[in-house]
């Protein structure tokens, strides 16, 4: 009876991913990646992902490292700030960021003045993939930072360094696992970026088609090339999949405590 | 240059109240129960808890002076601070740990050679045996070129068999540094071997302090003699004739000490004191309790034999000329001169 069941949920969720290599003979998937849609959605997703992670690394790796230090009535609202993009609907997300920075949002007024015009353009699929994305890191980021001993970076003020070189030599060395998981989850999740980016950037192939919303739109114009495209998002979830469970396993090795330290409780 | 340390700080079931001065080349020794501020002090000195009031000067510089909004961070405070469990940098390896906080006039390789760790300076921290990393960790604190040493429980990561060893070096090391040093430790043998002055604090407050053999000699209370070792019997005392006290134990019978009180009183007498005999000898000790050996504990070339609530510090050769087994009825004797009354309480 269990074995039925647990074999038909596999089948269930194995099926589908199956279906997209077996459908068409692997050298057609290959031709059809020549295509200039998938080409062109390929280099779209390539660059806008690029900058994206490269936002997300750059202001989520100091802001997750503040967030983890506060005191934890701050940390808990602040966490549960950066968790609710995690638990929008994605077409809410594109609503609130057109209803933020589209022309006539919050923002529009302002840009329009400044001369800035993002509508339709690769900024905003930058935006739209960091919105649903940087949570991904920053919820991991925080976590991997609290792992942390907090005698190490106490240890490390004792012996002279300041808190950027606390934050710098210690807390991003041993987080270092739980910062590149986060990363590559934030990195999944932008990839697969759909429903906000089709509202906000819409769906311009060269410019704010990125690979998923190519998917969407071969599929009415050639199956094959939709197939084709979601064989490459298929190979590169599966490797972020496999990498997220490598950097978990090393963080738990590198993590391990100390084989000779006793577990007597710390003196008052 | 004497450290001097005075401050208040509330903890969650008490308010921590401690005043100390340790000179230069002494090494303070702060002896107490778990709980009871031992290394909240070591904190409030190294700049990581603030405490709501005090003063913390080292060398005559001022690190920390609540009413004149003196607060230096850890970074400026020159503290070779030992952390429990030794908190070495896992990702480093022992030479990188060392290098970590060095000043620049610290030769990394000297202190590799000093504590005999040269052959691991490139080895992982999680590859070190206890002692080892004792070592890395007291001379990554040292390379910082300290001018104070804390040291929290710096032997009890260690098992039996290394800590004797591991103790007898860091007395050297203690003594040739010169460094007006904190010692924190649950352990009383350790902090009368390592340190020249013992303070006793209990719940924030230091109940007594003195030289080690002075408290194992005068206690203040119950609780610093059974600190030092002591074993205690609980009583009521009432005065005697001839200069002696009789204690009428709660467990039943009497005892006699030389020290006048009387009331609740807990008589407290150390194991070395304390004599074992199949009979009751017919020598100049008053005191005679007899009762089944619960416990045989071997240390070294001795053993400690528990009789009731007394424990009683034998050679091994008597042990062994005795026959002494566990459950065997003995008598337990000392001198009504070797009974400390105390007043009970911590």
């Amino acid at each position: 009876m269990l074995v039925v069941a647990t074999g038909a949920a596999l089948l269930f969720l194995v099926l589908p991913v199956v279906a997209i290599f077996a459908r068409v003979p692997p050298d057609e998937l290959l031709a059809a990646l020549g295509t200039d849609a998938a080409k062109d959605a390929l280099l779209v997703t390539a660059e806008t992902n690029l900058i994206s992670m490269i936002l997300i690394l750059l202001f989520g790796t100091p802001a997750a490292y503040w967030i983890a230090t506060r005191t934890s009535r701050l940390r808990d609202a602040v966490v549960t700030l950066v968790e609710l993009p995690l638990v929008l609907p994605p077409a809410v997300a594109g609503i609130g960021l057109l209803a933020a920075f589209g022309r006539l949002g919050l923002l529009g007024g302002t840009m329009d003045t400044l001369g800035i015009d993002i509508a339709f353009t690769q900024v905003a699929v930058i935006l739209a993939v960091t919105f649903v994305a940087s949570p991904f890191y920053l919820r991991t980021a925080v976590a991997a930072y609290e792992g942390i001993d907090p005698t190490l970076p106490a240890a490390a003020r004792t012996l002279g360094a300041g808190p950027g070189r606390v934050f710098a030599r210690i807390a991003i060395p041993l987080a270092g696992a739980g910062l590149g998981a986060g990363a590559a989850l934030a990195f999944a999740r932008g990839i697969g970026e759909f429903g906000a980016t089709i509202m906000f950037a819409g769906s311009l192939q060269g410019t704010t088609q990125t690979l998923s919303l190519a998917i969407y739109e071969q599929f009415d114009l050639s199956f094959v090339v939709a197939l084709a495209i979601s064989a490459v998002l298929v190979a590169i979830s599966g490797t972020v999949l496999l990498s997220v469970k490598l950097l978990t396993r090393w963080r738990s090795g590198s993590t391990t405590p100390i084989p000779f330290a006793p577990t007597t409780p710390t003196s008052g | 240059m004497a450290l001097r340390i005075d401050y208040t700080h509330s903890l969650r079931a008490y308010d921590a109240d401690v005043r100390l001065t340790v000179p230069p080349g002494e090494t303070l020794a702060l002896v107490g129960p778990s709980g009871a501020g031992k290394t909240t002090t070591l904190r409030v000195v190294a700049g990581l808890v603030r405490p709501d009031r005090g003063v913390v000067s080292v060398d005559g510089e001022t690190w920390l002076d609540t009413v004149r909004r003196v607060d230096w961070p850890p970074e400026r405070r020159r503290v070779g601070y030992l952390f429990q469990e030794y908190a070495l940098f896992p990702h480093l390896n022992v030479s990188d740990n060392i290098r970590f906080g060095a000043a620049r006039e610290t030769s990394v390789d000297e202190l590799l050679e000093r504590f005999r760790i040269a052959p691991l300076a490139k080895a992982r921290v999680r590859d070190l045996s206890g002692g080892e990393r004792q070592r890395v960790a007291l001379a990554r604190a040292l390379a910082r070129r300290p001018t104070t040493l804390l040291l929290d429980e710096p032997l009890s990561a260690l098992d039996a068999h290394t800590k004797v060893g591991v103790r007898v070096q860091l007395h050297e090391i203690l003594r040739d540094l010169g460094l007006p040093t904190i010692l924190v430790t649950h352990d009383y043998e350790d902090a009368a071997a390592l340190a020249d002055r013992v303070g006793v604090i209990v719940d924030g407050v230091i109940v007594q302090e003195g030289r080690a053999a002075d408290l194992v000699a005068r206690p203040r209370n119950s609780f610093v003699a059974s600190l030092t070792g002591a074993s205690l019997l609980l009583g009521t005392a009432v005065a005697a004739c001839d200069g002696l006290t009789e204690i009428v134990l709660d467990t039943g019978g009497s005892a006699w000490s030389t020290d006048a009180e009387t009331g609740r009183v807990a008589l407290a007498v150390q194991p070395w004191e304390v004599a074992i005999g199949r009979a009751t000898p017919d020598d100049s000790s008053l005191n005679h309790l007899r009762g089944a050996i619960t416990s045989i504990v071997p240390h070294s070339n001795r053993a400690r034999v528990r009789v009731g609530d007394l424990v009683a510090e034998i050679s091994a050769s008597s042990l062994e000329r005795l026959g002494l087994q566990e459950g065997d009825v003995v008598v337990a004797s000392f001198k009504a001169t070797a009974a400390r009354l105390l007043p009970l309480g911590r």
